[in-house]
Parts: C-alpha cells; sequence; structure tokens
C-alpha cells in the first residue's frame, strides 16, 4: 500500500466509523425525548425505564463519537495540510458554528445523563431534546463543509490562488442543502431501523414485552416515515449531482457513452477497460429521466470527461446500487409497518414481521456508509472539485502506511467494546429489577 | 483587523481553559496512578461525581482551539500538524484511550477484568495526552522545527525529541495532578479524603515548582532565545513574579483546607505561567529554526476573520451561561443538604448510574 493510498483508506475509514455514532448521537435523544415525555404524561414505568436503558447506551454512543470527532479535527491535517491550508479559511464557517453546536451539546448531555431527580422532570426533559437539536445542527453544519468540497463557492480562483474569499457563500453551496436533507433522513432511517431491529430480537425472545414494544414503535414510526421520503430526497440529490458534478453521476451509473434516452443501469459490473457493463438490467431512458427529469435528455457519459478526471467506477457504481437497493427495501418496509398500523393488522406483531426487522438492523447503516462512498470516492480525483486534486492535498510526511494501520487496530478495537458494552447493557437489562431513577417531587 | 484580536482573544483562552478544566481532568487520572489500591476505589467514584456531569465540556476547549487554527490561521494548523505529526499522533490516541475508558469503565455493568484494562488504559492514558500536550507547546515555541529538513528524522523526529519539549511536557504533566489535586480537596465528602488530596496537592505542587526549574535550565542548556525573551519582557517577568510569590499563600490556603481560595490561586497560577509564555512570544506563535509564524502572518483574510469572530462571539453568548449553570447546578446539588429525597434517589442511582 503507498502512502496515497494509505492516506485516503484512513480517512475513509476514520469517517466511516464516525458517521456511525454520529447517526446515533444525532437520532436517538429523539427517540428518548418521546419515550421520555410518555412516562412523564402516563406515569407509565416502563417508559422511564426505556428512556434510561437507552440512555445508559447512548452515553457509551456518545464518547465514541466524541472522540471519533476530535481525531477527524487533527486528522484534516495530519493527512491533508496542503488542502485545509486553502480550504479552511473558505470552509470554514460551518466548522465555526459547529462549535458552538458541538459545546451545547457537551453541556446538554451533561445536565441529560446526570441530572435524573436533580432537576424540574421537564426542564430535565427539555434538556434531553437539546442534545438532539444541537447534534443534529452539528450534522447539518459539517454536512455544508463536505457540500463545499462538491461544490466549491465563495471564493474566486486565480493562477492558483484562493482570492475573494466569502465564507457565507461558500458555506450555502449549490450541494449544502439536498445533501443535508438527504442526510438527516439518513440518520433517522439507520437509527430507526436499527434500534427497532434490536427490539424486534427482544421481543422474539419474549422479554420485558411493554417495554420492548413500545420501544419498537417509538424508532420505527420515525424511521418508516424517513423511509419513505428518502427516496425522493435521493431523486432530487441525483438531479443535483447531474448538474454538478456529470463525472459522478457517469461513475455511479457506469455511464460511458454519453447519448440521449440513456438507459438506467441495474446491478451489472462495469468493466472500465473496455466501457461495457455486465449482466446489467437495463430500463431505457431511465437514466435520462434520473437526471434530468426527461426521458429524451443528453447525459453526459464518461467518454466527455478527460481520462484522469474519472473516478473509480467500479466502486462508485457498486455503492450506489447498495444503498438504493438498501432504500428500496427499507421503503417498502416502511410502508408496510404503517399500513399495518394504521390499520391494526395483526401482522404487525407477528414473528415473520419480527424477524424481517431483525434482519433489516443494519440496512439502514449500510446505505449510510455505501452513500458516503458514492459522494466521495465519485469526487475522486477531486478533494476540491474542479479545483484542486486529493493527490495535491496530501501530506509530505512519508510512512502514512503506520499510521494507517495504527487508526485501524484503534477502531477495530473501539468497536469490538462498544459492541461488548452494548450486548451487556441489554443483557443486564432482562436480568435483573436494579433501582432506577426517578423524580423526588 | 479588530477582528484578529477577537480572534487571538478567543484562542488563547480556549488553550487557556482547556489547560485549567481539561487539565484537571486529566489531573484525576494521574492521581489514580500515585494512590494505594486500598483507597482506589473511593477517589475513582469521587472522580466520576465531580467530572462526569461536565467531563465532555472540558474538552470542548481543544475543538474550539483547533478550529480557531483551522479557520483562523491555517498556516500554523498545517505547519503543526506535518512536522509535529507524530506526537500528535500520540496525543489522540491517548485522548481516545483515556475518553473511552473513563465512560466505558462506568458503563460496563459487568465488574470483571475488563475493569483492570480500563482503569490501566485510563491511568496511562491520563498521563500520556498531557505529556504530548506539553510536548508540543514545548515544541512549537522552541525553534526545534525546521522546514527545510532534508531527513526523515531532522525533520518529523527531531523537533520534538529535545530536552526542552520533554520536560515541558513534564511540567505540563506535574501541573494537571496539581490542579486536580486541589480541585478535588473541594469535592472530597470526609476528611480522609480531603486530607488525602491535600497531601498530593502538596507534593503535586513542590514536583510542579521543580519541573518549572527544569523548564528554565532546559532552556538554558539549549541556548533558546525564549529565555532572554522572557527575562527582559517586564510584563511576562512580573507575571513569573506574581505566579512565585502566590505559592505561600496557596500552601497556607490547602494546609487549611479552603479550597475555594486554593482553587483560584491555582487557576491564577496555571493563567499566569502561560501569560507570561504566549505574552513574551507575541505576537510570534510558532517559533521555527530560521523564521517565525506570527499571528498576523499566518492569518486567514479579513472576510473569514470576521466570520470567525462573529461566530465565536455569537456562540460564546449562548455557551457561557449554560456552561454556567451547568457547573453551578452540579456544584450545589452536590452540598444541597436540605433535600434529602433529592440525595436519596441520587445515592440510589449511584448504584446503577454512577
Ligand atoms: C439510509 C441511508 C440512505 C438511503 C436509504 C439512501 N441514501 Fe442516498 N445517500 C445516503 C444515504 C442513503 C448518505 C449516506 O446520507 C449520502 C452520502 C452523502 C449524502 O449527502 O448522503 C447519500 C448520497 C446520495 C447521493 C449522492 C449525493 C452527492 O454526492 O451529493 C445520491 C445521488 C443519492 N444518495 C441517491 C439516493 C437514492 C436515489 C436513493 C433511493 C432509494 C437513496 N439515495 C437512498
Ligand atoms: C461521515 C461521513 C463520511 C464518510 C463515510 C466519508 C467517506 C470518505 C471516503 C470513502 C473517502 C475516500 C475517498 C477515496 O479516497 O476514494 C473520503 C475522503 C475524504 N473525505 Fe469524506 N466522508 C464523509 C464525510 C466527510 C466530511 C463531512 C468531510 C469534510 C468536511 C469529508 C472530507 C474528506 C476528505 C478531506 C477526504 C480526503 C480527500 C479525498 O479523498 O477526496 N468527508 N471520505
Ligand atoms: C457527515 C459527516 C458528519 C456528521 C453527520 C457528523 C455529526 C456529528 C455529531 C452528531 C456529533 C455529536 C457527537 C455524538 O453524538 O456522538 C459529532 C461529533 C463530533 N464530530 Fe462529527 N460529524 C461528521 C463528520 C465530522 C468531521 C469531518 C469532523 C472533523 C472535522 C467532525 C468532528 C467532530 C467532533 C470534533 C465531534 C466531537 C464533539 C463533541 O465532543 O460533542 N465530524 N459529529
Amino acid at each position: 500500500m503507498d502512502d496515497f493510498i494509505a492516506a485516503r483508506s484512513q480517512m475513509a475509514l476514520s469517517l466511516g466509523f464516525h458517521i456511525i455514532f454520529a447517526c446515533i448521537g444525532m437520532i436517538m435523544p429523539f427517540f428518548m425525548a418521546i419515550s421520555h415525555y410518555l412516562y412523564l404524561k402516563k406515569k407509565n414505568d416502563h417508559y422511564r425505564k426505556l428512556t434510561v436503558a437507552w440512555s445508559k447506551g447512548v452515553a457509551i454512543f456518545f464518547v465514541t463519537g466524541a472522540v471519533s470527532g476530535t481525531m477527524l479535527s487533527f486528522e484534516l491535517g495530519l493527512l491533508w495540510p496542503e488542502f485545509m491550508l486553502h480550504a479552511g479559511p473558505i470552509f470554514g464557517m460551518p466548522f465555526s458554528l459547529e462549535g458552538t453546536a458541538f459545546f451545547l451539546e457537551a453541556i446538554a448531555i451533561g445536565f441529560f445523563l446526570y441530572g435524573w431527580g436533580k432537576f424540574h422532570p421537564w426542564f430535565h426533559w427539555f434538556t434531553g431534546v437539546m442534545v438532539g437539536v444541537t447534534g443534529l445542527a452539528s450534522g447539518i453544519l459539517v454536512v455544508a463543509a463536505n457540500g463545499w468540497m462538491n461544490a466549491p463557492t465563495g471564493f474566486d480562483y486565480v493562477d492558483g490562488k484562493f482570492l475573494n474569499v466569502d465564507p457565507m457563500a461558500a458555506m450555502f453551496n449549490d450541494a449544502w442543502f439536498t445533501q443535508a436533507l438527504h442526510m438527516t433522513l439518513a440518520a433517522f432511517v439507520a437509527t430507526g431501523f436499527a434500534v427497532a431491529g434490536i427490539h424486534a430480537i427482544l421481543l422474539m425472545r419474549g422479554k420485558n414485552n411493554p417495554l420492548h414494544r413500545s420501544a419498537l414503535k417509538i424508532a420505527l414510526s420515525l424511521g418508516a416515515v424517513a423511509a419513505i421520503l428518502q427516496p425522493l430526497s435521493g431523486d432530487i440529490s441525483a438531479k443535483d449531482v447531474a448538474q454538478r458534478q456529470p463525472a459522478k453521476i457517469a461513475a455511479m451509473e457506469a455511464h460511458f457513452h454519453t447519448e440521449s434516452f440513456a438507459p438506467l443501469i441495474l446491478g451489472g459490473i462495469p468493466d472500465e477497460d473496455n466501457k461495457i457493463v455486465n449482466y446489467a438490467i437495463k430500463i431505457p431512458g431511465g437514466l435520462s429521466f434520473l437526471a434530468h427529469g426527461d426521458f429524451n435528455a443528453e447525459v453526459i457519459g464518461l467518454d466527455r470527461i478527460p481520462e484522469d478526471e474519472h473516478p473509480p467506477v467500479l466502486i462508485t457504481h457498486l455503492a450506489f446500487q447498495i444503498m438504493v437497493a438498501c432504500g428500496m427495501i427499507l421503503m417498502m418496509t416502511g410502508i408496510l409497518w404503517l399500513f399495518g398500523q394504521w390499520r391494526k393488522k395483526a401482522f404487525v406483531d407477528s414473528r415473520w414481521f419480527l424477524t424481517l426487522l431483525a434482519f433489516l438492523t443494519p440496512l439502514g447503516f449500510i446505505a449510510v456508509e455505501a452513500g458516503w462512498v458514492v459522494t466521495e470516492v465519485g469526487r475522486q480525483p477531486w478533494i476540491i472539485y474542479g479545483i484542486m486534486k486529493t493527490r495535491d492535498g496530501m501530506t509530505p510526511m512519508p510512512g502514512i502506511v503506520y499510521s494507517f494501520w495504527l487508526y485501524t487496530f484503534i477502531y477495530l478495537s473501539l468497536s469490538g467494546i462498544v459492541t461488548l458494552l452494548l450486548i451487556r447493557q441489554i443483557r443486564d437489562l432482562d436480568k435483573k429489577e436494579t433501582p432506577l431513577p426517578t423524580y423526588p417531587r | 483587523m479588530l477582528m484578529l484580536y477577537v480572534v487571538t482573544a478567543f484562542l488563547y483562552i480556549a488553550l487557556l481553559f482547556y489547560l485549567l478544566f481539561g487539565g484537571a481532568d486529566f489531573g484525576a487520572g494521574i492521581i489514580e496512578l500515585f494512590t494505594d489500591d486500598s483507597k482506589k476505589e473511593r477517589s475513582r467514584l469521587l472522580t466520576y461525581k465531580a467530572i462526569g456531569p461536565i467531563w465532555e465540556a472540558n474538552h470542548m476547549w481543544l475543538i474550539i482551539a483547533i478550529v480557531i487554527l483551522f479557520v483562523g490561521f491555517p498556516a500554523i494548523y498545517t505547519t503543526l500538524s506535518i512536522y509535529l505529526h507524530i506526537p500528535l499522533s500520540l496525543m489522540l490516541v491517548g485522548i481516545i484511550a483515556r475518553g473511552t475508558a473513563f465512560i466505558f469503565r462506568h458503563y460496563d455493568p459487568v465488574i470483571g477484568n475488563l475493569q483492570k484494562v480500563y482503569n490501566l488504559i485510563y491511568v496511562y492514558s491520563s498521563f500520556l495526552t498531557p505529556f504530548f500536550l506539553g510536548n508540543i507547546a514545548g515544541t512549537v515555541i522552541s525553534g526545534r522545527i525546521n522546514p527545510n529538513a532534508s531527513t526523515f528524522p531532522e525533520a518529523y523526529l527531531y523537533p520534538w525529541s529535545g530536552y526542552f519539549p520533554v520536560v515541558v511536557g513534564l511540567f505540563t504533566v506535574c501541573i494537571c495532578g496539581f490542579l486536580a489535586a486541589v480541585f478535588l480537596i473541594g469535592e472530597a465528602e470526609d476528611d480522609d479524603d480531603r486530607r488525602l488530596f491535600r497531601n498530593k496537592a502538596i507534593r503535586l505542587n513542590l514536583l510542579t515548582v521543580i519541573a518549572g526549574g527544569l523548564v528554565f535550565l532546559a532552556a538554558y542548556v539549549e541556548e533558546m532565545a525564549l529565555m532572554t525573551e522572557l527575562l527582559s519582557n517586564t510584563v511576562s517577568l512580573i507575571s513569573l513574579l506574581l505566579a512565585s510569590i502566590s505559592l505561600p499563600i496557596l500552601w497556607v490556603q490547602v494546609k487549611s483546607l479552603r479550597y475555594k481560595s486554593a482553587r483560584a490561586l491555582a487557576a491564577f497560577q496555571v493563567t499566569m505561567i502561560l501569560f507570561a509564555l504566549f505574552y513574551s512570544i507575541y505576537p510570534s506563535f510558532v517559533i521555527m529554526e530560521d523564521s517565525v509564524l506570527t499571528l498576523e502572518g499566518a492569518a486567514a483574510g479579513s472576510s473569514t476573520l470576521t466570520a470567525l469572530g462573529i461566530a465565536l462571539l455569537v456562540g460564546s453568548a449562548f455557551i457561557l451561561p449554560a456552561l454556567f449553570y451547568l457547573i453551578y447546578s452540579f456544584q450545589k446539588k452536590r452540598f444541597d443538604q436540605d433535600t434529602d429525597i433529592a440525595n436519596m434517589v441520587a445515592e440510589e442511582q449511584g448504584k446503577i448510574d454512577l
């Protein structure tokens, strides 16, 4: 592995790790707030138990999210100093605001986790909501920074210099809204289905019924609605990408030759040397419609893009297929569940449906990871689209390979421990009746 | 131009607060290393009760400082990222290991062998992290970074591995331990514990003074310009003098367990030392082998600084009241003896949540 590949892999690994904890940190507070609210209103004890159980899980995920995020703020410089030298002052606006959001989030989580029985119940509840609101805000802001890498604006690029910097224009770049919308929904989908899946497994084991049933209902209600909106938002994203990054959409779709009435390619293995896609299903005119909303529109293929500016087609295409496939399955399940709830159908409690949910546990997160691979790998070879190549942003220090192995080791160990802790927390929940925090008043 | 000062002030304050609050936090782990096994469990619980709610917030100062550096002073951020890649990575390893071990050991419902692993990781990373933090700070002002170096060791190993950076690292470790001991005197719940932390505070203070002397010695041995700059700068000199003069007062306060004034004095001394350093090299920030990076020279353009400055000002209007209320209410709740029920519940909760 050479240093350049090592640096990219390390960045991908760190971000891929962080995003899992970020999603949970953004969404779980809302689930907790709902359950907490139901407890405060209905005084039903299992809601209190559920809120406490969730908050312990969140404490573990939160700290892992915080340390991996701290690592990222350094890694941007450790791996890509040349990029940060120029990009920092331009796309720094969302990061500066994000600092405030993080800080407020850290304060709110202090109140929430340690505030049981110490504050007025509704103030305590409010701090929990604030954890979610600030988390969501920081997620949206950092995605706006990433949007700038895809759609750089807010400066004039003259003779290799970045002049007339406008941080506000850079923050509200062309990509920020579609990406932030899609990412926010994705976080709800991924966390909702993962939490529902875990509680479905526990329900099948017949444990603590009312608690897990409520948990599943809270998580899946939000997850299902988001899953239905997700493909719509994805469609907006795709049209947007077609406008601003034709190379990315061509790689996503393995669209080698410019044509009108371009087919949508489902599945298949792109062969980059011969510029064909094997074993694919083609929907005539589909891509033209997806990208431009018109079956006859011309879609630029990779042939119009200089060879040295092609993103890796195979990875981008496969990742896109995986994301869309996951998205379709989750959307269908979401519709089914909402329908079942609405019509009070018995199948929502049946074993086969719970089994289905159990299998879908990781699917949302797989889609999130795949989606980011599409966005990031599809931007290659650019680190700032059309302005700076990834290779030119890299640190001059040799030996990044070792750094890559070190980080791999750290993330693997952390994943192992977090998984173990989560299993232990869940077992603990079912095993013994622990005293629970209450409110004195 | 005004915004340059605003942003600079925020940078210094973030660094100072990180040293004070994050430092006391690291120090709690350092103290654990030097506590007898019989008392470890108690001091662990105490630390957790005292620090738990503000733990996250204490470490946010570092994030704020980093964001200010890469948005406002990108040349400083990138220079340090390149030449101090190795100690920065080691510090990061410490931050990760420590943060996760601190939380995991309290949220692992199984009290088994893993607890030993968490404790071990927690204690040693509490030492490692401030050491490299100080080491990096020492390197930044040492004039050892050489952008023209041609070999790997010269460029990436030499800068941070001299006497001076190493001694500054140790000095930082001592400061953190000392801050924590003084802080914990006030948090202790009985006289035994209070005496325990008092003795530690005095010993760690002595160590800090010795380490501080070593810093000067190392600077002298390495013939650093810093020495002359510090000693020829009246303001810096006065700050250092104030820090030294307040030492005996601090000892008296600590001895008589007056923890509030002891805390204030400890914070004052650390502030003075940091101020003396920053002031003597101001407006430089990074001193390299044959050049310096000044804040102004490394600063981003004025539109960026304006945006950053406004973001920081607006942000702190939200953060500071919330942070103050967080610290205030958990301090108050801990000493609130009237609400018996609340205490009972907190006790009960202690079994599962702490
Ligand atoms: C639960 C997760 C999830 C699901 C079900 C989907 N996506 Fe997605 N997608 C993401 C999670 C995601 C993501 C991880 O959040 C990305 C990465 C960057 C971003 O903004 O969102 C993303 C990026 C992304 C992009 C690239 C955006 C860019 O580069 O700016 C496109 C075109 C789509 N998606 C389209 C879709 C379509 C047509 C879907 C139809 C089902 C879909 N996504 C489902
Ligand atoms: C958390 C979700 C994210 C994931 C999973 C992710 C994934 C990836 C992947 C897979 C790569 C490697 C691409 C390649 O080398 O082919 C990469 C590179 C990179 N990403 Fe992201 N990314 C995410 C968000 C972000 C954000 C929010 C930013 C910045 C604000 C960012 C900045 C970068 C940078 C600087 C690189 C290295 C340069 C490059 O390869 O272009 N990423 N990321
Ligand atoms: C799309 C990508 C990203 C999203 C959605 C995201 C979102 C979040 C969220 C919600 C948190 C809160 C912590 C938690 O709940 O566990 C968090 C933490 C953090 N993130 Fe990210 N993040 C992303 C990428 C990045 C990048 C690229 C950086 C570095 C520049 C970064 C830096 C941080 C830091 C420093 C923290 C710790 C804050 C704390 O202690 O509260 N994140 N992130």
